[in-house]
């Protein structure tokens, strides 16, 4: 059960109404430590930031529409271990669903977690944001356009700019799971701002004065949340159908991955890849010299660095069940590499063969990590 | 022109199947020569990277060998193992490489027959299939 109220909007600044309630929330102890995006300093973009000091929130943006790293993986270090105190966390959807995984797979804690989820209209690549505050003057605040849109869901990147492929088709631009939920879409924001808040929080901030919610909701938030979905739904499945018939076969994606020179990148940037002692940064691949010449004898001739079809595959058998599609990997990616349309197209039929969608609930089990005593069972042989 | 022989690289568990294949031996049972056995303590040891590394380096088929469902030593290594062989199949599916060259088989070690039938026929289905082509990409 949740409960919600709507925050109004200050000066017609929604950013500037927020920066006050965070201020709340770290002054009155419901968080003793927030980690939310706040502007570099040269403008070029935002980096999340631990603050614990309440002035240093000037210059934050919950809805900064950049995603330069993947919150999930600062959340595991903040929470792995006891943090000894409340870290508040401002993160985009596809960051509580990357989080809701690592729980599963014990690198995240939720007990002294408040995630606080923010309705994303979607990001630019970190280079892109960078061009365009540097052209500044060309039509105002970019966070500001962005969130113009929202209110009807109609959202309208900056001229001559895209969002990021991964959230051209996302399908969850509300958060999910969240124990502070902080909606844009279907309302105006230069008026007002919906806050959703957990049952036992909501009861703390009202007791701290804070924010007083009730039982109601949004309806005309739902709605615009519905058909932005059924949108990116309907792309996602235009960009799947396209990759598809682009991949028929293993010619057709190895041409796909030709280009990739093996640099790891979007490993490093996948939230979902934990392992601390990956296979393919261990001396595992560290062959030497007789036996790449032997494959060479035996191919005729053989691509270095070796094993970049292996790579893939096996990064897909690892973890593709758990891939939530923030798309962080393709932004990683020097060349330009379909990695995210690969792992999220693959990823709907894996995940299909288990029912299973990652990030939609702790209580679910990921696939690599179970089993069901009858299943599969034609997989043996046996039948 | 001379017949195509497949090899097959077959990860086969302690406990059971690679005991089954030692009685096969020992039992006199006839299979073709055409398999190399990779000695494991369970099915649920095997991780998807040998059986695609052994794949895209030459081998025409891979036999994954485990106790029957109950029986692991290990519990559930070979439900995990079952699990791990259909997302692999899955993701190769959806990367276009649709061959049935991954067999995952369930063969105690009192089955010493039924691993040299096993081999036989996987023998046989791999020489209709002719050579993996994966082996031949040396963009890989
Ligand atoms: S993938 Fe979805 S939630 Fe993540 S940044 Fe893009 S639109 Fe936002
Ligand atoms: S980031 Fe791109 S080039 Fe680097 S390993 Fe991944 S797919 Fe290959
Ligand atoms: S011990 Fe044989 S499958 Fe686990």
């Amino acid at each position: 059960m949740s409960k919600s109220a709507m925050l109004e909007v200050k000066n017609n600044d929604p950013i500037g109404t927020l920066r006050d309630f965070f201020r709340d929330l770290l002054e009155k102890k419901v968080v003793d430590a927030l980690l939310i995006p706040k502007k570099l300093p040269s403008g070029d973009g935002y980096c999340q930031t631990l603050i614990r000091d309440p002035e240093l929130l000037v210059d934050v943006n919950p809805f900064a529409p950049t995603l330069p790293v993947q919150s999930a993986k600062l959340i595991s270090h903040l929470t792995i271990m006891d943090p000894g105190c409340k870290v508040g966390a401002v993160l985009k959807s596809c960051e509580i669903r990357a989080v809701i995984e690592l729980v599963k797979f014990l690198q995240v804690k939720l007990d002294r977690l408040i995630l606080i989820g923010v309705d994303c209209p979607g990001t630019y690549e970190p280079s892109d944001y960078a061009k365009m505050s540097r052209e500044k003057g060309k039509g105002g605040s970019i966070t500001g356009n962005l969130l113009k849109g929202a209110r009807e869901g109609k959202i309208k990147p900056q001229d001559g700019y895209d969002l990021r492929l991964a959230c051209q088709i996302c399908e969850y631009p509300n958060p999910q799971n969240a124990d502070v939920i902080i909606g844009l879409f279907g309302h105006n924001p230069q008026k007002e701002i919906y806050v959703e808040l957990r049952d036992g929080l909501a009861g703390e901030l009202a007791e701290k004065g804070i924010l007083a919610t009730t039982e109601k909701g949004s309806s005309s938030r739902d709605s615009v949340i519905e058909r932005l979905t059924e949108e990116r739904l309907k792309r996602r499945d235009e960009v799947f159908d396209a990759f598809r018939s682009r991949v028929k076969n293993l010619q057709d994606l190895m041409d796909a991955l030709s280009t990739c020179i093996r640099c790891h990148n979007c490993m490093v940037a996948c939230p979902i890849c934990y392992c601390k002692e990956c296979v393919f940064k261990t001396p595992t691949f560290e062959h030497k010299a007789d036996q790449f010449l032997r494959w060479a004898d035996r191919k005729g001739g053989v691509r270095m660095p070796t094993d970049t079809l292996l790579f893939h595959l096996i990064r897909l058998s690892h973890m593709v069940t758990s891939c939530i599609g923030c798309g962080l990997c393709d932004s990683a990616c020097p060349n330009d590499l379909p990695v995210a349309t690969l792992f999220r197209a693959v990823g709907q039929k894996v995940q299909g063969l288990f029912d299973y969608t990652p990030g939609r609930s702790v209580d679910e089990e990921p696939p690599v990590a179970t089993f069901k005593e009858d299943e599969l069972q034609g997989e043996s042989g046996t039948t | 022109m001379e017949e195509f022989e497949p090899r097959i690289i077959a990860f086969l568990c302690h406990w059971c199947t690679y005991t089954g294949a030692d009685l096969a031996g020992t039992t006199r049972q006839q299979y073709p020569p055409n398999i190399r056995i990779i000695h494991m303590m369970c099915s649920g040891a095997v991780d998807t990277i040998y059986i695609l590394k052994a794949l895209i380096d030459g081998a025409d088929g891979v036999l994954v060998g485990g106790c029957h469902p109950g029986d692991c030593h290990y519990q559930t290594g070979n439900y995990k193992a079952r699990r791990r062989v259909a997302i692999l199949k899955e993701i190769l599916d959806q990367a276009g490489f649709t061959e049935d060259r991954i067999w995952l088989r369930w063969i105690s070690a009192s089955e010493g027959k039924l691993f040299a039938d096993t081999v036989t026929q996987m023998v046989e289905e791999l020489k209709k299939m002719g050579p993996n082509p994966m082996k031949k990409l040396w963009l890989a």
